[in-house]
Protein backbone atom coordinates (compact mmCIF):
# COMPACT_ATOMS: atom_id res chain seq x y z
CA UNK A 1 0.00 0.00 0.00
CA UNK A 2 0.96 3.96 -0.58
CA UNK A 3 1.73 4.29 3.40
CA UNK A 4 3.17 1.63 6.27
CA UNK A 5 0.39 1.88 7.86
CA UNK A 6 -1.72 -1.42 8.98
CA UNK A 7 -4.28 -2.96 7.08
CA UNK A 8 -7.56 -4.30 8.78
CA UNK A 9 -8.99 -7.72 8.13
CA UNK A 10 -12.23 -8.49 9.09
CA UNK A 11 -12.81 -11.90 8.44
CA UNK A 12 -14.45 -14.85 10.83
CA UNK A 13 -13.12 -17.70 8.69
CA UNK A 14 -9.48 -18.33 10.45
CA UNK A 15 -8.66 -20.28 6.94
CA UNK A 16 -9.55 -17.25 4.96
CA UNK A 17 -7.41 -15.08 7.41
CA UNK A 18 -4.70 -17.47 7.21
CA UNK A 19 -4.71 -17.30 3.29
CA UNK A 20 -4.70 -13.39 3.42
CA UNK A 21 -1.90 -13.41 6.06
CA UNK A 22 0.23 -15.85 3.39
CA UNK A 23 -0.67 -13.75 0.36
CA UNK A 24 0.82 -10.78 2.00
CA UNK A 25 4.19 -12.51 2.88
CA UNK A 26 4.28 -14.08 -0.34
CA UNK A 27 4.03 -10.67 -2.01
CA UNK A 28 6.41 -8.99 0.76
CA UNK A 29 3.50 -6.45 1.47
CA UNK A 30 4.97 -5.02 4.68
CA UNK A 31 1.83 -3.30 5.87
CA UNK A 32 1.12 -5.11 9.28
CA UNK A 33 -2.01 -6.96 9.25
CA UNK A 34 -4.44 -6.64 12.26
CA UNK A 35 -7.27 -9.59 11.60
CA UNK A 36 -10.52 -8.89 13.85
CA UNK A 37 -13.21 -11.44 13.66
CA UNK A 38 -16.17 -9.82 13.48
CA UNK A 39 -17.18 -6.26 12.86
CA UNK A 40 -17.71 -5.68 16.52
CA UNK A 41 -14.39 -6.83 17.16
CA UNK A 42 -13.11 -4.30 14.16
CA UNK A 43 -15.30 -1.11 15.83
CA UNK A 44 -13.64 -2.16 19.12
CA UNK A 45 -9.75 -1.75 17.33
CA UNK A 46 -11.05 1.29 15.20
CA UNK A 47 -12.00 3.27 18.25
CA UNK A 48 -8.80 2.34 20.53
CA UNK A 49 -7.26 5.54 20.37
CA UNK A 50 -4.13 4.01 21.27
CA UNK A 51 -4.77 1.78 18.16
CA UNK A 52 -2.91 3.54 14.54
CA UNK A 53 -5.47 3.47 12.21
CA UNK A 54 -5.33 1.36 9.15
CA UNK A 55 -4.66 2.96 5.76
CA UNK A 56 -6.94 0.37 4.17
CA UNK A 57 -10.04 -2.38 5.68
CA UNK A 58 -10.31 -5.73 4.08
CA UNK A 59 -14.12 -6.92 5.25
CA UNK A 60 -16.22 -10.03 4.89
CA UNK A 61 -19.67 -9.76 4.54
CA UNK A 62 -21.05 -12.89 6.35
CA UNK A 63 -19.85 -13.02 9.94
CA UNK A 64 -21.51 -13.61 13.58
CA UNK A 65 -22.17 -10.85 15.63
CA UNK A 66 -21.94 -7.89 13.76
CA UNK A 67 -21.71 -8.59 9.79
CA UNK A 68 -20.07 -6.69 6.84
CA UNK A 69 -23.06 -4.81 5.92
CA UNK A 70 -23.71 -3.22 9.51
CA UNK A 71 -20.08 -2.74 10.31
CA UNK A 72 -20.10 -0.19 6.83
CA UNK A 73 -23.35 1.30 8.16
CA UNK A 74 -21.60 2.22 11.58
CA UNK A 75 -18.23 3.22 10.05
CA UNK A 76 -19.70 5.31 6.86
CA UNK A 77 -21.87 7.25 9.39
CA UNK A 78 -18.81 7.84 11.58
CA UNK A 79 -17.00 11.65 10.93
CA UNK A 80 -13.94 9.99 12.26
CA UNK A 81 -13.99 6.54 10.30
CA UNK A 82 -15.71 7.60 7.26
CA UNK A 83 -12.86 8.33 4.78
CA UNK A 84 -10.75 4.88 5.26
CA UNK A 85 -11.16 2.93 2.06
CA UNK A 86 -13.30 -0.55 3.00
CA UNK A 87 -12.84 -2.96 -0.08
CA UNK A 88 -14.67 -6.18 0.46
CA UNK A 89 -13.41 -9.41 0.55
CA UNK A 90 -16.45 -12.33 0.44
CA UNK A 91 -17.15 -15.04 -1.11
CA UNK A 92 -20.62 -13.61 -2.30
CA UNK A 93 -21.10 -13.11 -5.28
CA UNK A 94 -25.19 -11.86 -4.95
CA UNK A 95 -25.77 -8.96 -6.79
CA UNK A 96 -28.15 -8.01 -3.87
CA UNK A 97 -24.84 -7.59 -1.80
CA UNK A 98 -22.89 -5.96 -4.30
CA UNK A 99 -25.62 -3.11 -4.60
CA UNK A 100 -25.77 -3.16 -0.75
CA UNK A 101 -21.98 -2.76 -0.62
CA UNK A 102 -21.82 -0.11 -3.02
CA UNK A 103 -24.55 1.83 -1.46
CA UNK A 104 -22.30 2.22 1.32
CA UNK A 105 -19.81 3.79 -0.46
CA UNK A 106 -17.48 0.41 -0.71
CA UNK A 107 -14.27 1.58 -2.62
CA UNK A 108 -14.09 -2.05 -4.46
CA UNK A 109 -16.01 -5.32 -4.08
CA UNK A 110 -13.86 -8.53 -4.93
CA UNK A 111 -14.59 -12.30 -4.72
CA UNK A 112 -12.40 -14.29 -2.95
CA UNK A 113 -10.79 -16.34 -5.84
CA UNK A 114 -10.38 -20.32 -4.63
CA UNK A 115 -8.01 -21.13 -6.19
CA UNK A 116 -4.54 -19.78 -3.66
CA UNK A 117 -2.72 -18.64 -7.27
CA UNK A 118 -5.48 -16.20 -8.22
CA UNK A 119 -6.11 -15.07 -4.73
CA UNK A 120 -2.30 -13.65 -4.79
CA UNK A 121 -3.16 -12.12 -8.03
CA UNK A 122 -6.36 -9.96 -6.07
CA UNK A 123 -4.40 -9.11 -3.17
CA UNK A 124 -1.29 -8.17 -5.85
CA UNK A 125 -4.28 -5.65 -7.50
CA UNK A 126 -5.18 -4.77 -4.80
CA UNK A 127 -2.44 -3.66 -3.33
CA UNK A 128 -1.31 -1.96 -6.71
CA UNK A 129 -4.44 0.12 -6.87
CA UNK A 130 -3.85 0.92 -3.32
CA UNK A 131 -0.02 2.31 -3.70
CA UNK A 132 -0.98 4.11 -6.85
CA UNK A 133 -3.97 5.77 -4.87
CA UNK A 134 -3.23 8.42 -2.42
CA UNK A 135 -4.87 7.50 1.04
CA UNK A 136 -5.75 10.46 3.61
CA UNK A 137 -3.45 11.64 6.34
CA UNK A 138 -5.54 10.31 9.33
CA UNK A 139 -6.40 13.71 11.89
CA UNK A 140 -8.18 12.29 14.49
CA UNK A 141 -8.68 15.97 15.63
CA UNK A 142 -9.26 15.96 19.43
CA UNK A 143 -9.54 12.74 20.58
CA UNK A 144 -5.88 11.79 19.01
CA UNK A 145 -4.75 15.44 20.62
CA UNK A 146 -6.47 14.41 24.00
CA UNK A 147 -4.80 10.92 24.10
CA UNK A 148 -0.83 12.27 23.08
CA UNK A 149 -1.63 14.45 25.93
CA UNK A 150 -2.84 11.89 28.09
CA UNK A 151 0.24 10.16 27.08
CA UNK A 152 2.80 12.58 27.39
CA UNK A 153 1.23 13.40 31.46
CA UNK B 1 -14.68 -7.49 -21.73
CA UNK B 2 -17.97 -8.04 -19.85
CA UNK B 3 -19.03 -4.87 -19.28
CA UNK B 4 -19.38 -2.76 -22.13
CA UNK B 5 -20.87 0.36 -20.30
CA UNK B 6 -19.31 3.60 -20.43
CA UNK B 7 -16.20 4.85 -18.11
CA UNK B 8 -17.53 8.53 -17.12
CA UNK B 9 -14.63 11.40 -17.77
CA UNK B 10 -15.64 14.40 -15.95
CA UNK B 11 -12.57 16.77 -16.82
CA UNK B 12 -12.35 20.70 -17.80
CA UNK B 13 -8.55 20.42 -19.30
CA UNK B 14 -9.06 19.80 -23.03
CA UNK B 15 -5.60 18.32 -23.28
CA UNK B 16 -5.96 16.24 -20.28
CA UNK B 17 -8.79 14.66 -21.48
CA UNK B 18 -7.54 14.03 -24.95
CA UNK B 19 -4.00 12.50 -23.26
CA UNK B 20 -6.65 10.39 -21.24
CA UNK B 21 -8.60 9.12 -24.21
CA UNK B 22 -5.42 8.35 -26.36
CA UNK B 23 -4.29 6.34 -22.89
CA UNK B 24 -7.20 4.78 -23.12
CA UNK B 25 -7.26 3.79 -26.47
CA UNK B 26 -3.84 2.82 -25.97
CA UNK B 27 -5.30 0.17 -23.45
CA UNK B 28 -7.96 -1.06 -25.95
CA UNK B 29 -10.40 -0.41 -23.84
CA UNK B 30 -13.78 -1.96 -25.25
CA UNK B 31 -16.21 0.25 -23.29
CA UNK B 32 -16.71 4.13 -24.33
CA UNK B 33 -15.26 6.73 -22.86
CA UNK B 34 -18.24 9.50 -21.97
CA UNK B 35 -16.68 12.48 -21.71
CA UNK B 36 -17.78 15.71 -19.77
CA UNK B 37 -16.17 18.82 -18.91
CA UNK B 38 -17.51 20.16 -15.45
CA UNK B 39 -19.61 18.34 -12.81
CA UNK B 40 -23.18 20.22 -13.89
CA UNK B 41 -22.94 18.64 -17.31
CA UNK B 42 -22.27 15.62 -15.40
CA UNK B 43 -25.36 15.49 -13.59
CA UNK B 44 -27.08 16.49 -16.91
CA UNK B 45 -26.32 13.03 -18.51
CA UNK B 46 -26.65 11.04 -15.37
CA UNK B 47 -29.99 12.09 -14.32
CA UNK B 48 -30.98 12.31 -18.46
CA UNK B 49 -33.39 9.37 -19.75
CA UNK B 50 -32.19 6.55 -21.70
CA UNK B 51 -28.45 7.77 -21.04
CA UNK B 52 -26.37 4.33 -19.74
CA UNK B 53 -25.25 4.73 -16.95
CA UNK B 54 -21.39 4.60 -16.72
CA UNK B 55 -19.38 1.86 -14.84
CA UNK B 56 -17.47 4.04 -13.34
CA UNK B 57 -16.71 7.60 -13.03
CA UNK B 58 -13.28 9.53 -13.37
CA UNK B 59 -13.38 12.74 -11.36
CA UNK B 60 -10.98 15.89 -12.07
CA UNK B 61 -11.90 18.39 -8.96
CA UNK B 62 -10.61 21.37 -10.17
CA UNK B 63 -13.34 22.62 -12.53
CA UNK B 64 -15.53 26.02 -13.50
CA UNK B 65 -19.43 26.11 -12.80
CA UNK B 66 -19.41 22.64 -10.37
CA UNK B 67 -16.73 21.35 -9.13
CA UNK B 68 -15.28 17.87 -8.33
CA UNK B 69 -16.33 18.03 -4.35
CA UNK B 70 -19.37 20.18 -5.22
CA UNK B 71 -20.32 16.87 -7.35
CA UNK B 72 -19.25 14.29 -5.22
CA UNK B 73 -21.69 15.96 -2.21
CA UNK B 74 -24.73 15.76 -4.87
CA UNK B 75 -24.36 12.54 -6.05
CA UNK B 76 -23.39 10.46 -2.61
CA UNK B 77 -26.57 12.16 -1.38
CA UNK B 78 -28.73 11.18 -4.42
CA UNK B 79 -30.16 7.51 -3.87
CA UNK B 80 -30.13 6.68 -7.91
CA UNK B 81 -26.51 7.47 -8.84
CA UNK B 82 -24.70 6.71 -5.19
CA UNK B 83 -23.57 3.48 -5.94
CA UNK B 84 -21.29 4.18 -8.85
CA UNK B 85 -17.57 4.23 -8.05
CA UNK B 86 -15.89 7.36 -8.26
CA UNK B 87 -12.26 7.67 -8.79
CA UNK B 88 -10.52 11.32 -8.35
CA UNK B 89 -7.81 11.95 -11.25
CA UNK B 90 -6.39 15.41 -10.28
CA UNK B 91 -3.73 17.40 -10.13
CA UNK B 92 -3.77 17.90 -6.94
CA UNK B 93 -1.75 16.68 -4.45
CA UNK B 94 -3.37 18.66 -1.34
CA UNK B 95 -3.88 17.05 1.83
CA UNK B 96 -7.33 19.12 2.05
CA UNK B 97 -8.20 17.73 -1.40
CA UNK B 98 -7.46 13.83 -0.80
CA UNK B 99 -9.79 14.20 2.74
CA UNK B 100 -11.81 15.81 2.07
CA UNK B 101 -12.54 13.32 -1.07
CA UNK B 102 -12.16 10.25 1.13
CA UNK B 103 -14.71 11.94 3.38
CA UNK B 104 -17.01 12.05 0.33
CA UNK B 105 -15.79 8.68 0.38
CA UNK B 106 -14.53 8.14 -2.90
CA UNK B 107 -13.03 4.68 -4.17
CA UNK B 108 -9.31 5.94 -5.42
CA UNK B 109 -7.53 9.41 -5.87
CA UNK B 110 -4.99 9.16 -8.17
CA UNK B 111 -2.56 12.18 -8.70
CA UNK B 112 -2.34 12.70 -12.74
CA UNK B 113 1.24 11.66 -13.55
CA UNK B 114 2.65 14.20 -16.05
CA UNK B 115 4.67 11.67 -18.28
CA UNK B 116 2.74 10.19 -20.68
CA UNK B 117 3.79 6.41 -20.08
CA UNK B 118 3.04 6.50 -16.37
CA UNK B 119 -0.15 7.76 -17.30
CA UNK B 120 -0.94 4.91 -19.29
CA UNK B 121 0.13 2.40 -16.35
CA UNK B 122 -1.86 4.17 -14.22
CA UNK B 123 -4.83 3.77 -16.23
CA UNK B 124 -4.11 0.41 -16.09
CA UNK B 125 -3.49 -0.33 -12.64
CA UNK B 126 -7.27 1.36 -12.06
CA UNK B 127 -8.38 -1.23 -15.35
CA UNK B 128 -6.93 -4.09 -13.58
CA UNK B 129 -8.94 -3.22 -10.08
CA UNK B 130 -12.00 -2.31 -11.45
CA UNK B 131 -11.80 -5.57 -13.90
CA UNK B 132 -11.48 -7.53 -10.30
CA UNK B 133 -13.79 -5.71 -8.64
CA UNK B 134 -17.68 -6.70 -8.87
CA UNK B 135 -19.55 -3.36 -9.82
CA UNK B 136 -23.28 -2.71 -9.00
CA UNK B 137 -25.02 -2.13 -12.38
CA UNK B 138 -24.25 -5.80 -13.18
CA UNK B 139 -21.12 -7.46 -14.05
CA UNK B 140 -18.14 -5.78 -13.88
CA UNK B 141 -16.37 -3.44 -16.02
CA UNK B 142 -14.50 -1.54 -17.24
CA UNK B 143 -12.40 -4.25 -18.69
CA UNK B 144 -10.32 -2.25 -20.50
CA UNK B 145 -9.81 -5.22 -23.28
CA UNK B 146 -6.58 -6.48 -23.43
CA UNK B 147 -5.55 -6.30 -19.95
CA UNK B 148 -6.63 -9.28 -19.04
Amino acid sequence: MRNSKPVLLVEDDSVDAMTVRRAFKDLKVLNPLVHSINGEEALAYLRDWSNEKPCVILLDLNMPKMNGTEFLKVVKADTDLRKIPVVVLTTSREEYDIVQSFELSVAGYIVKPVNYKNFVEAIRTIDLYWTLSELPEQKWGDKDAKFKASVAD
Amino acid sequence: MQSSKPVLLIEDDDVDAMTIRRAVEDLKVAGPLTHVTNGEEALEYLRRQGSEKPCIILLDLNMPRMNGTEFLKVVKSDEALKKIPIIVLTNSSEQCDIVSSFDLCVAGYIVKPVDYERLVQALRTIDLYWTLSELPNGGKGPRFAGTR
